[in-house]
């Protein structure tokens, strides 16, 4: 530990190098350790590219992340294959492939995941920009925090269920209610999260903007935001899961595609090679979108960390 | 690696760059300043009347809580007083006065732009990109950070963060520049190098400087005038001691600068002013008279 933090402070340029890999490998991890006041702290990581550890490594990275779901997938055909659980219960493997597979023929699979994927981030996208829109309004104007959070704290705390009936009323069983119901649960994580944490940017850095002429928007460009991407990051994850678990309430009430559809339908006609793989392309398409958060905290933390 | 301050660059660029506003005076009339505290008012400040001349140097002086920090706030105008007011030239100060830049105790650099983007946030508006650029890199150059301008401030050591902070209050133009004990926190050699470099930087261009500092050689260092603040000493027979400080001494640093670390006159003054901090000299306090070349103030 110590001999690892050793060289930062006196090399130069090859910070940047040792930082760069840094950010890459770490991935998440780094990000937290730096928003709140790390400061110098941050640099005091390994920063020897030539002598990586294992666990550093990328391909070590991917073997070792799959050795669960191999298991997992080994011991699913061997208990299906001995014939312990019935395959009403416990569909093969094969059998989910070939439920895929049949779906793919009849040009289903590709649109139910497509229109899935459609409205979670239509529905992403708004919550999102309106969490963190009204997220400014609240983290940075007491008479915003005062006139606003009390609502949206009573309306945070309706279950999304809650919501379905008055939607599908309001603006029908087309993709409108959909949508709007994925944005409001993307758009709850978004506004807690970044409103907390604009609530406390460093006091000392603010006054120094201020001191320096920023004001308003140039501001919350120049000092706030930037001060609190690492929990803008982790609320879009969040939003991001949220979005996927109110997508499925959606369709799982009133629709006639998409996954959620799937497995209303399937477990209707007891279809349960089908159920296994919407759960199984839920599952691969969170993390999927997970991984797209992940690009874009690469760049932000290239750009802001 | 700390102390990269070559003294022939900083003063060519001195001279070569900073064509700023001009210094302007600084009043402060009847200024008093409380807080509020959870048992009515506590007065940190009252009736402090003082005039800056343009271009003069002012070291503020004082136990630490006495409102060095707060008088230089309220000059700036990121505090506003309770009582009386600050005019810097001829208007009344604004709040985040834009002819003043502000040197914090703490170089309160974005951790997420690099040191040259940080100085270039002291820009004034509306300045042209590559002018500002240039500025930049000339204020870098002259804070010795010329190879420093794409690091990070988490990759540079205090004493560097806190030159890139002097940088970004000088890239300002200021018409007064208000310095929080700016070079506190760093070790003795490159404080006095960062004093030297003040005084090039006045030099070159001489704005009204207002310095608080609790360093009583750095104030007789660097200023023409030294004022000392504090409250009244504790005296049975006036009875209570009035709250708040105000000034309670008054140094016209004899002398030009740069003036030698080791004059005697200068250790004469330090000794009075030691002692107006509530700092006896060893001989004053045994009865035994000082004897001195210099008469008492206002000469």
């Amino acid at each position: 530990m110590t001999d690892a933090s050793h060289p930062v402070l006196s090399t130069g340029p090859a910070i940047h190098d040792g930082d760069d890999v840094r950010v890459a490998v770490n991935g998440m991890n780094t990000v937290v350790a730096r928003g709140r006041g790390a400061g110098r702290e941050a640099s005091v990581t390994p920063t020897e590219p030539a002598r990586r550890r294992l666990v550093d490594r990328r391909w070590f990275r991917i073997a070792g992340g799959a050795i669960i779901p191999v298991a997992l997938l080994a011991t699913w055909q061997l208990v299906s294959t001995s014939g312990a659980v019935p395959v009403s219960l416990l569909p093969s493997p094969e059998m989910v492939w070939l439920a895929a597979v049949d779906l793919a023929q009849r040009d289903l699979l590709g649109l139910y995941v497509a229109i899935s994927t459609q409205r979670v981030f239509i529905g992403f996208a708004f919550g999102a920009f309106f969490g963190l829109a009204v997220a400014a309004i609240v983290g940075l104007s007491k008479l915003g925090d005062i006139l606003l959070s009390p609502t949206l704290g009573a309306i945070r705390a309706v279950p999304s269920l809650a919501w379905v009936p008055l939607l599908i009323l309001w603006f029908g069983i087309a993709e409108d209610s959909k949508v709007i119901l994925i944005a409001i649960g993307a758009f709850f994580p978004v506004y807690t999260i970044v409103a907390a944490a604009l609530r406390h940017v460093d006091r000392h850095l603010l006054e120094a903007g201020r001191a320096f002429g920023l004001r308003g928007l140039r501001l919350l460009g120049a000092v706030q935001l930037p001060a609190v991407i690492p929990s803008v990051i982790s609320a879009l994850r969040l939003a991001l899961a949220q979005a996927w678990l109110f997508l499925v309430a959606a369709e799982l009430i009133a629709s006639s595609m998409g996954l959620g559809f799937l497995l209303v339908d399937s477990g209707n006609n007891g279809r349960i090679d089908r159920i296994f793989l919407a759960i199984i392309l839920l599952a691969v398409l969170g993390k999927l979108t997970d991984a797209l958060v992940g690009l874009f905290e690469r760049w932000a933390v290239k750009r802001w960390a | 690696m700390s102390a990269k301050i070559a003294p022939k660059a900083a003063n060519t660029a001195a001279s070569s760059v900073i064509s700023g506003t001009a210094a302007l005076p600084v009043e402060f009339a009847g200024l008093g300043r409380s807080f509020p505290t959870a048992d009515g008012t506590r007065p940190v400040l009252r009736d402090v009347d003082l005039v800056v001349d343009a271009g003069e140097i002012l070291a503020i002086l004082g136990p630490s809580g006495c409102g060095k920090s707060t008088l230089l706030r309220i000059a700036g105008g990121l505090d506003r007083p309770t009582a009386g007011r600050v005019t810097i030239g001829d208007r009344a100060v604004a709040s985040y006065d834009v002819r003043c830049a502000v040197g914090f105790q703490e170089p309160r650099l974005l951790p997420w732009r690099s040191v040259a983007q940080n100085v270039a946030l002291g820009l004034p508006r509306g300045t042209a990109r590559g002018a500002g650029r240039q500025h930049v890199e000339r204020l870098l150059e002259l804070v010795g950070l010329a190879d420093f301008a794409g690091h990070r401030p988490r990759e540079i050591s205090g004493g560097m963060a806190q030159r890139a902070s002097l940088a970004r209050a000088l890239a300002r133009n200021p018409s007064v520049l208000l310095l929080d004990e700016p070079f506190g926190a760093l070790d003795a050699l490159t404080r006095l190098k960062m004093q030297d470099l003040l005084l090039d930087v006045h030099a070159a261009e001489p704005t009204t400087v207002l310095l608080v500092t609790h360093d009583v050689d750095e104030a007789l260092q660097l200023a023409d005038r030294i004022i000392v603040l504090g409250t009244e000493p504790d005296d049975d027979e006036r009875g209570p001691v009035r709250p708040g400080a105000d000034i309670r001494q008054t140094v016209v640093v004899p002398g030009t600068r740069p003036r030698d670390r080791g004059s005697a006159e200068l250790a004469e003054l330090r000794g009075r002013l030691l002692d107006g901090l509530g700092i006896d000299r060893h001989g004053s306090a045994r009865g035994i008279p000082s004897t001195t070349t210099i008469p008492a103030f206002p000469y």
